[in-house]
């Protein structure tokens, strides 16, 4: 255990130094003070509380930005440690491959933490300032909190996966934003194209919602808005939404973080320095 | 006493090439052994293999009584890398704190080590701005960690000057006095020469010399050289006393095997009323690395 906590320490210093601590809080920041002021205009007609509105443009949000600023900070994590030849001598030391995992995963998670609650603090303050009702949505904002932060694990993991894959920095930088397209945008397109030409078919009722459960992002979107209360001012998978269970999409979310740093142990136990 | 560090018929292949063939070795507690050999040699092959970073193919050996790589083993086991690199962004007073709580040591003693190499000034200062001799030293400064009971040393003293290297053997030799055994690599005998007690000689993979360099001396059995200048008038009296030297431009050049050594000499002082000057030059540390490394064929 005191391993892992050095290896977070000095990890964390290193992101503090390299700046990635203040630009992902200033990315999540900015995002949530656009998102709640454009958000602001349209509430009223919905019959939601305020907060419960902001949470639902945040659950969009985070979906694209978590999963993101998670790649960019663990790209590098394995594949900067061969390029800059500080690999050979650390894996001397008594401290096991998964320690090592586990140290930089503790640090980059308590960064992202840091930022996701930065950014939901100021809309959260925004809409609480604006809305005395807005106390109805804080559950809402507590769930997103935290399944942000496992959805931010799942894909630090995957790209520790890719980073230790990839060897070189600049091949899993390539990697992690391919990873990015692909689970985020592509992914979600791919079905939408899948469900329209299916036109209510075997894939719509069958496929459609295990495809949903199996992307970590699209559980997270899942869980979040199946839980929320509005759910109806959300767009896009909000029809699927209410046909899969709360705790399938919940099983997800809890899974996948294990499973992407499992993922991440296997592939970082292939590097030989 | 269980020697430190022993191999036995240790073979490892890269892609069909060998890079270590049936090598054996042992190392025992105290012991400075200098391993020698040109570049892919085969020394930072067998240096990754005895520090479990990498997997030989055949063969077996203990470090410190424990599988290579086995939690046991790098407890016991410190290493400098060859070109030691460390992340930038850190300070070497971190670097080092670091280190020391992975091998569940208290950090306060980082300032102590830093300083105990020579980098007390530069401790709080990011490792980006160190120069390569200082990076070195970081290096160095973490092996001296605990209580290593191997120390495996890739190049140590590359990138260090002179005054650095003579420090660097003095404060080996006080690891050794406390019971360390300690493996090094270089390119240079010179450099080993009088630092360590026994050296090894790699070539293409296959240990090809071991020994004290009196040993390694003897073995070689290259031939002593001799250089005669002659008074001046004598050149050719000189020149048909000893019909097997080549006059080269002021002076006689001959040379013998080691045997023939003294009869030679005693020769040569017969003449001495006609000899201005006289010199001896043994083989030198460099003929002896690079007989022993043509010899496998190099």
């Amino acid at each position: 255990m005191s391993r892992i906590l050095a290896t977070s320490g000095t990890e964390f210093r290193i992101a503090l130094r390299n700046r990635w601590v203040a630009i992902s809080i200033l990315l999540m920041a900015l995002f949530s003070v656009v998102l709640s002021a454009a958000g602001s205009s349209a509430t009223g007609t919905i019959g939601a509380d305020r907060l419960s509105v902001v949470v639902a443009s945040l659950t969009s949000l985070a979906v694209y930005l978590v999963p993101l600023v998670a790649l960019l900070m663990s790209f590098d994590a394995i594949a900067g440690e061969v390029e800059r030849g500080t690999l050979p001598l650390l894996l001397t030391y008594p401290v096991s491959r998964p320690e090592i995992l586990l140290g930089k995963l503790l640090a980059h998670l308590a960064i992202l933490t840091l930022a996701v609650a930065v950014g939901y603090g100021i809309a959260a303050a925004a809409a609480l300032l604006l809305d005395a009702e807005a106390v109805a949505g804080l559950p809402a904002l507590w769930r997103l909190l935290w399944s942000s932060v496992l959805l931010g694990a799942t894909f630090l993991g995957v790209g520790y996966a890719a980073s230790a894959l990839a060897r070189r920095p600049s091949g899993a930088a390539g990697l992690a934003i391919g990873i990015w397209l692909g689970l985020i945008v592509l992914y979600d397109l791919g079905l939408l194209a899948a469900v329209v030409a299916d036109d209510g078919g075997l894939f719509t009722t069958k496929v459609f919602p295990l495809a949903l459960l199996a992307n970590p992002a699209d559980a997270f979107r899942l869980y979040n808005l199946a839980a929320s209360q509005a759910t109806a001012a959300a767009a896009g998978v909000a029809g699927a939404a209410n046909t899969i269970p709360l705790w399938a999409s919940l099983a997800s979310i809890l899974l996948w973080p294990v499973a992407a740093l499992a993922l991440a142990t296997a592939a970082f136990r292939k590097v030989t320095p | 006493m269980t020697p430190t560090l022993t191999l036995q018929c240790l073979t490892k292949t890269y892609a069909g090439q060998p890079a270590l063939s049936d090598v054996s070795l042992t190392v025992a507690a105290g012991e400075r052994v200098a391993l020698l050999g040109h570049n892919g040699a085969g020394k930072s092959t067998m240096m990754k293999i005895i520090l479990g970073l990498i997997p030989h193919d055949s063969g077996s050996l203990q470090v410190t009584g424990a599988a290579a790589g086995s939690p046991e083993a790098r407890r016991n086991v410190a290493y400098l890398p060859e070109n030691a690199a460390f992340h930038p962004a850190l300070t070497g007073l971190e670097q080092i704190r670091h280190y020391l709580s992975l091998r569940g040591e208290a950090p306060s003693l980082a300032m102590a080590l830093l300083e105990r190499v020579g980098l007390g000034h530069a401790a709080r200062r990011r490792i980006g701005t160190y120069s390569k001799g200082m990076r070195q030293r970081v290096g160095l400064a973490q092996t001296l960690i605990g209580k290593p009971r191997l120390l495996v040393l890739d190049e140590p003293t590359s990138g260090l000057d002179p005054v650095s290297r003579r420090d660097f053997y003095a404060l080996l030799d006080g690891l050794a006095s406390e019971g360390a055994s300690i493996l090094l690599s270089s390119h240079a005998l010179t450099e080993v020469e009088a630092r360590t007690d026994r050296i090894i000689i790699l070539s293409g993979g296959v240990l090809v010399a071991e020994g004290a360099l009196a040993d390694l001396r003897r073995k070689a059995d290259l031939p002593v050289s001799f250089q005669i200048t002659p008074k001046p008038g004598f050149e050719t009296d000189l020149a048909a006393a000893l019909p097997q030297a080549t006059p080269l431009s002021g002076y006689l050049s001959l040379s013998c095997r080691q045997d023939e050594k003294l009869p030679l000499m005693a020769r040569i002082t017969a003449l001495a009323d006609k000899i201005a000057d006289f010199d001896v030059q043994p083989p030198s540390l460099e003929d002896i690395y690079s007989h022993f490394s043509k010899r496998a064929g190099q």
